[in-house]
């Protein structure tokens, strides 16, 4: 398992590859997430107004 | 199609023509600053500028890599399989430089026609394989004694 | 073009395309995973490491499906720019929008793999060469797509203008894609595209293509979540978000 990490001597290069990646896409994932309910909100109050 | 889209298409066509033109055009101009780096014939030739920095291209000719034993200093041939060109080099080497590898030296000529880097880059090739299938290539190779191949888009 | 026509193209499309892309988004995103656990599982363990890169080939398998992704993406957002100039379809116009966020992070994570590929293996974290410059570019167009369409604030404008940029920029993917063989570059030139047999081993190859289906999947997952909620923010006030919003009040009551 420690090799696994380890990564043949180059660990911090891959693992901040697919580190960096997961967090950029998971950016991704979470903003529309967020935008939609926010969204939905913001309309639940315009129609309880009108 | 009714006569507006088909004029909107028009004018979408008529954009990306004129888009690929220019970008053509501009291309052309800037050929030459495109290239990344010098073939070792080229410099040779005197196509290389002289009055700044520039790069140089090549595979590492086997038995020519020699380390100096109290410094850092290291000196190798590069060639394109026709000319030759002598670098050196202080400082420590990518991990994929050996010999037969495709080499990207920056720096300058000196008077003797030795070429003298103050950086070196590795080129490695498009080619993925576990070390047992490289090694079964390798003897197969041997078997026939060719030349090393060309690094794949080193055309000039 | 008739008043009725545009007003369907308008408003009757977002609504009948949100709660479709609602009911997708469960089965995109279990394709999604389905794809990536093995092509993790592959490319991270059982893929023979490299005869001259070792362990640190592995960052192929973020860095080459994110690179495909990058321009994959800007060439459907092309398709979908043609389609909103001459159609006028606002949807294209949203779907343009939505997926540029996208693009940008594919670029952004093809150009960082790549600096953390090209530190051990060449020697540089970054070089301007042709390859990784038109790369740089594509990843700017994406900002400056995304830039233009929330500066204009009449968003039927923004869309036209965001459409043409997105046609202009197109001309840098044939540039990406053949900027290995047309200059000399550092970068190597392409592995599975050639027209020859992939000179990829076949254990290294299939983690590969599993990852990069993944990440088509993972876009398209993406692309109609973020469809959804800016189809919904733009259109608060229009007839079919008033519906949904009041299904949902009833759907709460129950």
């Amino acid at each position: 398992m420690a090799e696994f990490f380890h990564m043949g001597g180059y660990a911090f290069y891959v693992w901040m590859s697919f580190g960096i990646s997961a967090l950029v896409l998971l950016v991704n994932f979470l903003q529309p997430l967020l935008k939609h309910r926010q969204a939905l909100r913001e309309a639940e109050d315009y129609y309880s107004e009108v | 199609m009714s006569p507006l889209r088909k004029k909107r298409m028009y004018l979408v066509m008529l954009l990306l023509t004129a888009v690929s033109v220019a970008t053509f055009l501009i291309i052309q101009a800037f050929n030459q600053n495109m290239m990344f780096f010098y073939s070792t014939t080229e410099v040779k030739s005197g196509a290389a500028p002289t009055d700044r920095d520039f790069r140089i291209g090549g595979l590492v000719v086997n038995g020519t890599v020699k380390r100096a034993d109290d410094s850092l200093l290291v000196s190798f041939d590069l060639t394109d399989s026709q000319t030759p060109v002598t670098v050196q080099y202080t400082g420590i080497l990518p991990d994929l430089f050996r010999e037969g590898q495709g080499i990207i030296a920056k720096g300058q000529l000196n008077g003797n026609g030795v070429f003298v880097a103050e950086e070196v880059l590795a080129k490695h090739d498009e080619n993925y394989m576990p070390p047992e299938v490289a090694d079964s290539i390798q003897k197969a190779q041997m078997a026939q004694t060719e030349m090393p191949a060309m690094p794949a888009n080193h055309k000039n | 073009m008739n008043i009725i026509a545009k007003w369907y193209y308008r408003l009757g499309a977002p609504n009948w395309f949100y709660p479709l892309a609602g009911k997708m988004i469960p089965w995109v995103a279990a394709i999604f995973v389905a794809l990536l656990i093995p092509g993790l599982y592959m490319g991270l363990v059982t893929a023979p490491a490299d005869y001259q890169q070792g362990e640190s080939f592995r960052i192929m398998y973020v860095h080459v499906p994110a690179a495909w992704l990058s321009m994959f993406v800007y060439a459907a957002m092309a398709i979908a720019a043609v389609v909103a100039l001459v159609w006028r379809v606002r949807m294209a116009e949203i779907m343009i929008i939505s997926s540029a966020p996208i693009g940008a992070s594919f670029a952004f994570i093809a150009l960082i793999t790549g600096s953390l590929w090209g530190k051990p293996m060449w020697g540089a974290w970054w070089v301007w060469d042709a390859r990784l410059t038109s790369e740089l570019i594509l990843f700017f167009i994406y900002l400056g797509i995304f830039a233009l369409y929330n500066a204009i604030e009449d968003k039927q404008t923004a869309g036209k203008a965001m459409s043409i940029l997105t046609l202009v920029g197109v001309i840098n993917l044939p540039i990406i894609h053949y900027s290995v063989v047309w200059w000399n570059t550092l970068h190597q030139a392409a592995t599975v595209s050639k027209f020859d047999t992939p000179s990829i081993h076949i254990d290294m190859l299939i983690p590969l293509l599993l990852m990069a289906a993944a990440f088509q999947f993972l876009y398209l997952l993406l692309l109609l979540m973020k469809m959804r909620a800016n189809l919904l923010e733009q259109d608060l006030a229009s007839g079919w978000v008033k519906k949904i919003v009041f299904e949902r009040q009833k759907n709460l009551k129950k």
